[in-house]
């Protein structure tokens, strides 16, 4: 019996396959729709226009279950978000549109490209704990962009403010953009947007990168849903699985080492990325 | 043994949590339920599981013109069969962020904060309108 002519088979290879997405992603610190949409549009069966729709729901989804103890901690803040959230719904409508418009191969190859870059950025950038802002600038006065946060480790409540903050809105265009078109979550240009060029502190840098997923991914699906991109068949199993297994990945966190694991993680998915790219070129279907 | 400090989070924040908790839980486990009912077939499928692997390689335009999928919102009219009810849950999903902001707009209002109450209000606008099906790519 070929099993690939089994409906059951493709929702529980999926199943298993976010499953362990959603372990290893929380244990590399890495968003799990970065991952699924390369690997899933280069190893399944289904055409990428299903699987970014997925990809972004899957993004959307974390996005929202990590949201609220975020918020309450006041590890993301409401006021450093919705000004660049606002930014990357409108930009990311566009990049889904362009997305869907463009012909199957290009987007392979620019998302493959995408996701090799995305590698990089992830194996070489740097960041900050506690970046240094001498003086908060004037946009960020005017929107009061500023706050405190208590930190567990030296038990000190930080007080943080930003700088340069008309330069990071002009990169969310881009990164919004690029979430719409490819149906990633963009936490890998989020965080260091947000950490290394407005001087926000990591955590909050981290936390509120993961609640504005929620609010740039929620336009571009919408985007994908209107246009008949959305097929549940694939995108529910791949949610359940992604955060349940998120969920014990928070739990194993502990007993590994998470440098090792999102270094393997990286080379997943420059792999992914390989595939994707040769795949549009028509060199490895 | 050290003591734990607390920081005051604004109000906004902590209600625009409290909505994306319920919200997130229930859209979770009702999603959860809904596709076991469509994939047991105990609701009727729009498409048959043969012809949609059949055509989950193709583009979205061919697959809609091959399946006759709807597009825009007029699926919601379709809610008996199996898929529709999933797809419905995911756009709740979806629509918890908008529904986030108009809960924490009056807040905006009572304190007079005038440039975060446009900001609200301005992507209370943009997510609507991606919701409205009205933005669309030609083929």
């Amino acid at each position: 019996m070929d099993l690939a002519t089994l409906w059951w088979f493709w929702i529980l290879l999926l199943f298993i396959f976010t499953f362990l997405l959603g372990i290893l992603a929380v244990m590399a610190g890495i968003g799990g729709g970065v991952l699924y949409t390369p690997i899933v549009g280069g190893f399944f069966p289904f055409h990428l226009d299903f699987v970014r729709a997925s990809g972004l729901f899957i993004a959307l989804s974390s996005s929202l279950s990590a949201g609220p103890g975020l918020l309450r901690r006041g590890l993301a803040n409401l006021r450093l978000a919705m000004p660049m959230a606002l930014i990357a719904s409108t930009s990311s409508i566009a990049g889904a549109l362009v997305g869907l418009a463009m012909p199957t191969n290009i987007v392979q190859i620019l998302l493959g490209i995408a996701i090799i870059f995305i590698s990089f950025i992830m194996a070489r950038a740097k960041r900050a704990e506690f970046p240094m802002v001498e003086k908060a600038d004037k946009l960020s006065q005017i929107l009061k962009i500023s706050g405190v946060y208590y930190e567990g480790s030296s038990n000190e409540i930080v007080e943080w403010k930003v700088h340069r903050t008309w330069q990071a809105m002009i990169l969310f265009v881009f990164i919004g953009f690029i979430a719409g078109m490819f149906g990633l979550g963009a936490g890998w240009a989020n965080v260091p947007v947000l950490n290394l060029v407005m001087g926000t502190p990591l955590k909050i840098a981290a936390g509120t990168s993961n609640f504005l997923l929620s609010i740039t991914d929620a336009s571009a699906a919408f985007i994908y849903l209107t246009h008949g991109s959305l097929l549940p068949f694939i995108t529910v199993p791949s949610v359940v699985g992604i955060m349940l297994g998120a969920s014990v990945g928070v739990r194993l966190l502990a007993k590994v080492r998470p440098r090792v694991v999102r270094r393997v993680v990286i080379v997943v998915l420059l792999f992914a990325g390989i595939r994707t790219l040769l795949k549009g070129l028509g060199i490895w279907v | 043994m050290g003591v734990i400090m607390k920081v005051e989070i604004p109000r906004e924040q902590l209600i625009y949590a409290k909505v994306l908790r319920y919200g997130t839980i229930i859209s979770l486990v009702t999603i959860s339920v809904a596709y076991i009912v469509y994939i047991a077939e105990i609701s009727p499928r729009y498409i048959e599981f043969g012809k949609l692997m059949e055509n989950w390689g193709k583009k979205t335009h061919e697959f809609v013109k091959e399946t006759n999928y709807p597009t825009g919102w007029s699926w919601l009219g379709l809610l008996w069969y199996g898929e529709f009810i999933n797809l419905l849950l995911l756009a709740i999903l979806a629509f918890l962020p908008l529904i986030c902001y108009l809960a924490i707009i009056p807040i905006f209002v009572a304190k007079r904060d005038v440039i975060y109450l446009l900001i609200a209000i301005a992507e209370v606008i943009v997510l609507l309108l991606a919701a409205s099906g009205v933005i669309a790519v030609g083929h």
